[in-house]
């Protein structure tokens, strides 16, 4: 934006009109949810934006402190509540680790698969409310039919649309019947390419969407790793990071899936990045269908998951089992590990200190939100007061999970 | 032990925590590599130097988070710990400082911009300040808000709370009522060090009463050459100094 040079700003009665300040937020349509900028303008032009964020701020870290583990769980779903299972994830990744027990691959191939859903759940609604911001109405409302598509797999999975709760420390909660997994392939081979395709072709190339998103925000390859980006933030800006791939967790190694990167590193990079995420998660999905194996979905230690509702009814030990796992919980050994999984939004983290008791000491979220939103001051500086919008989406920020 | 969790894999630990100390010589009070993570415990004001090598001689490129934890029972009982990720090495470390509730931490906002806000959040949650963070202003709590809500002192309930007055017809802050007290149950096997008493077991760990308490040697009673002497000194006829006001002596 350096070569642009403004006119003289207009004055009123020989009385020059100097930057005024406005609030952006906290009730915006296009704030995604309770953010507040105080944003400084001169004419249109942006000149400093101080995001206030905390609106949503639940104390969920301290909440969890006096929760057993198993009922810390559910608070995950509500963070950022666009994309819940990527979110438990970490959650019992940082359990299991420092428990340091084994999980079945069934439960493996599970969690990954419905990872890979949650991933389009959440691409679904950020590209919709993305291209929305920026004035396109119709593909908005093609995708959610996908996103409701997703929600109903969901559902079928765990009971729960939204808040499933449906991985657990050992592996998930249930099975799956046959049907929704034949249901979910026949989703990707036919659905999704072809409704997703039809949403995006009027976008892409859209001239409108182009003139409003293409050089807004240019963030270099140094400036997204000091700021701390991660995600599709930090590969629009053509670092190919992506923890799938870098740091595997469960099943993710035997994957076969290829990272897309920007060129240009402004919001349709990070746009297209998000778009052709969502067709590698559907290759990814394709493949944890063809080699998930039989098998039990959580480990048999049964000081960790439960036994079979049946095996409880007809054993004794199984009962006190189960007994001992709803009241006391499980005890994790003294520690302190730091998890982070590829949320849909980047690097979602969880630091647990144990003290060997059953509930954790301290449970610090490392939210994906923090640091791209920290950035929004120096992205959006020259930039036009409707860019704000066009680069708030791009963010792709939940304050559930901002503010926690 | 071997390793059987599947939570995700790093570049190998060998060699790392050995050679990060050695560089880092003084500066390091201590590390250890638990669970598969390295923590290295530096000095507090040296922990901007230790990153800046960190980052520029041992890539660890990326800060990731700053995480505040509260230990009351310690005389530092706030913990920092820096979370740093290397792009490059794909390797994680944590790096920890202590301090109390008065001693600055130095900032790391020179090194990482993004490290304002996470300083910003510890501060606001645990009142840890740091020294050359120019805009350590709450972040997550409200506007005029008290306190630092994550300290392991401060109730889960918080003490005030809000709602919309009809009549005032705005937003009011009242102390916290509580329907019913709070309640925490404590589901621990009382085998497995439960911290209350059983009922019954009151008496347990009560003293010896069977024992008669006795004097068996001088030293018991108080009596020697020295308590003698003291006696020998007299007393004076003045009260003793605590008891005259003013005058000290």
């Amino acid at each position: 934006m350096s070569g642009l040079t403004l006119e003289e700003s207009p004055t009123t009665d020989g009385e020059e009109i100097s930057n005024y300040t406005i609030n952006f937020g906290p009730q915006h349509p296009a704030a995604h949810g309770v953010l507040r900028m105080v944003m400084e303008l001169d004419g249109e032009i942006i000149e400093r934006v101080d995001p206030h964020v905390g609106l949503l701020h639940r104390g969920t870290e301290k909440l969890i402190e006096y929760k057993t583990y198993l009922q810390a769980l559910p608070y995950f779903d509500r963070l950022d509540y666009c994309s819940p299972l990527a979110q438990e994830y970490s959650y019992v990744l940082a359990i299991e680790k420092l428990l340091n027990v084994e999980v079945p691959e069934r439960a493996q191939y599970l969690r990954v698969l419905f990872a890979e859903l949650t991933r389009i759940c959440n691409h679904m609604l950020n590209i919709g409310a993305h291209v929305m911001d920026v004035g396109a109405m119709t593909p908005n409302l093609w995708v959610f039919e996908l996103r409701e598509d997703c929600l109903n797999f969901f559902e079928r999975a765990s009971g729960a649309r939204m808040h499933s709760a449906y991985f657990r420390p050992g592996g998930v909660h249930q099975d799956v019947p046959l049907k929704l997994l034949t249901d979910i392939g026949d989703w990707v081979d036919t659905r999704l390419p072809e409704l997703f395709g039809d949403a995006m072709s009027l976008v892409i190339d859209n001239r409108i969407f182009k003139q409003r998103n293409v050089d807004i925000a240019l963030v270099s390859k140094e400036d997204a790793i000091a700021w701390g980006f991660s995600g599709p933030m930090i590969r629009a800006a053509g670092v190919p990071w992506d923890l799938r791939k870098s740091q595997p967790y469960d099943v993710y190694d035997r994957m076969d899936f290829e990272i897309p990167v920007g060129t240009n590193s402004d919001c349709y990079d990070r746009f297209m990045v998000r778009v052709e995420e969502v067709y590698q998660s559907a290759r990814i999905i394709k493949q944890c269908l063809a080699e998930m194996p039989e098998g039990p979905i959580a480990t048999d230690d049964r000081k960790i998951a439960p036994p079979k509702r049946a095996e409880m009814k007809q054993s004794m030990e199984a009962l006190i089992h189960h007994f001992k796992l709803y009241t006391e919980g499980f005890h994790v050994p003294a520690g302190e590990v730091y998890v982070a999984t590829e949320s849909p939004k980047g690097e979602f983290g969880v630091y647990l200190v144990s003290d060997g008791s059953n509930k954790p000491y301290r449970c610090k979220i490392r939210p994906t939100a923090f640091s791209h939103l920290q950035a929004m001051d120096f992205m959006t500086k020259g930039h036009m007061l409707p860019d704000a919008t066009a680069i708030l989406g791009a963010i792709d920020v939940v304050f559930g999970e901002c503010d926690r | 032990m071997t390793v059987v969790h599947s939570a995700p894999r790093i570049a190998s630990n060998e060699g790392v925590r050995d050679a990060l100390t050695k560089v880092l010589g003084a500066h390091v009070l201590g590390s250890s590599e638990n669970h598969g993570e390295i923590i290295i415990t530096v000095q507090r004001d040296s922990i901007e130097d230790v990153l800046r090598t960190l980052r520029d001689e041992h890539a660890y490129q990326q800060l990731v988070e700053i995480a505040g934890v509260d230990f009351p029972g310690r005389t530092e009982r706030f913990e920092v710990v820096y979370m740093l990720l290397s792009l490059t090495k794909n390797h994680r470390v944590m790096v920890k400082v202590s301090t109390d509730e008065d001693t600055p931490v130095p900032t790391v906002t020179t090194l990482w911009p993004v490290a304002g806000w996470l300083e910003r959040e510890v501060f606001d949650m645990f009142g840890v300040t740091f020294d050359g963070n120019t805009d350590l202003r709450r972040i997550l709590t409200d506007y005029g808000f008290e306190g630092h809500p994550f300290r392991k002192d401060f109730p889960l309930t918080g003490y005030t709370e809000l709602r919309y007055s009809e009549e005032e017809k705005r937003v009011v802050y009242e102390p916290v009522e509580l329907a019913q007290d709070f309640r925490t149950f404590d589901f621990t096997s009382p085998w497995e060090g439960a911290d209350y008493v059983l009922p019954g077991d009151e008496k347990a760990d009560m003293p010896d009463v069977d024992k008669p308490k006795t004097t068996e040697s001088e030293k018991q009673t108080g009596a020697g050459a020295k308590t003698d002497d003291k006696a020998a000194e007299g007393t004076k006829a003045d009260p003793p100094a605590m008891m005259t006001k003013g005058d000290g002596k």
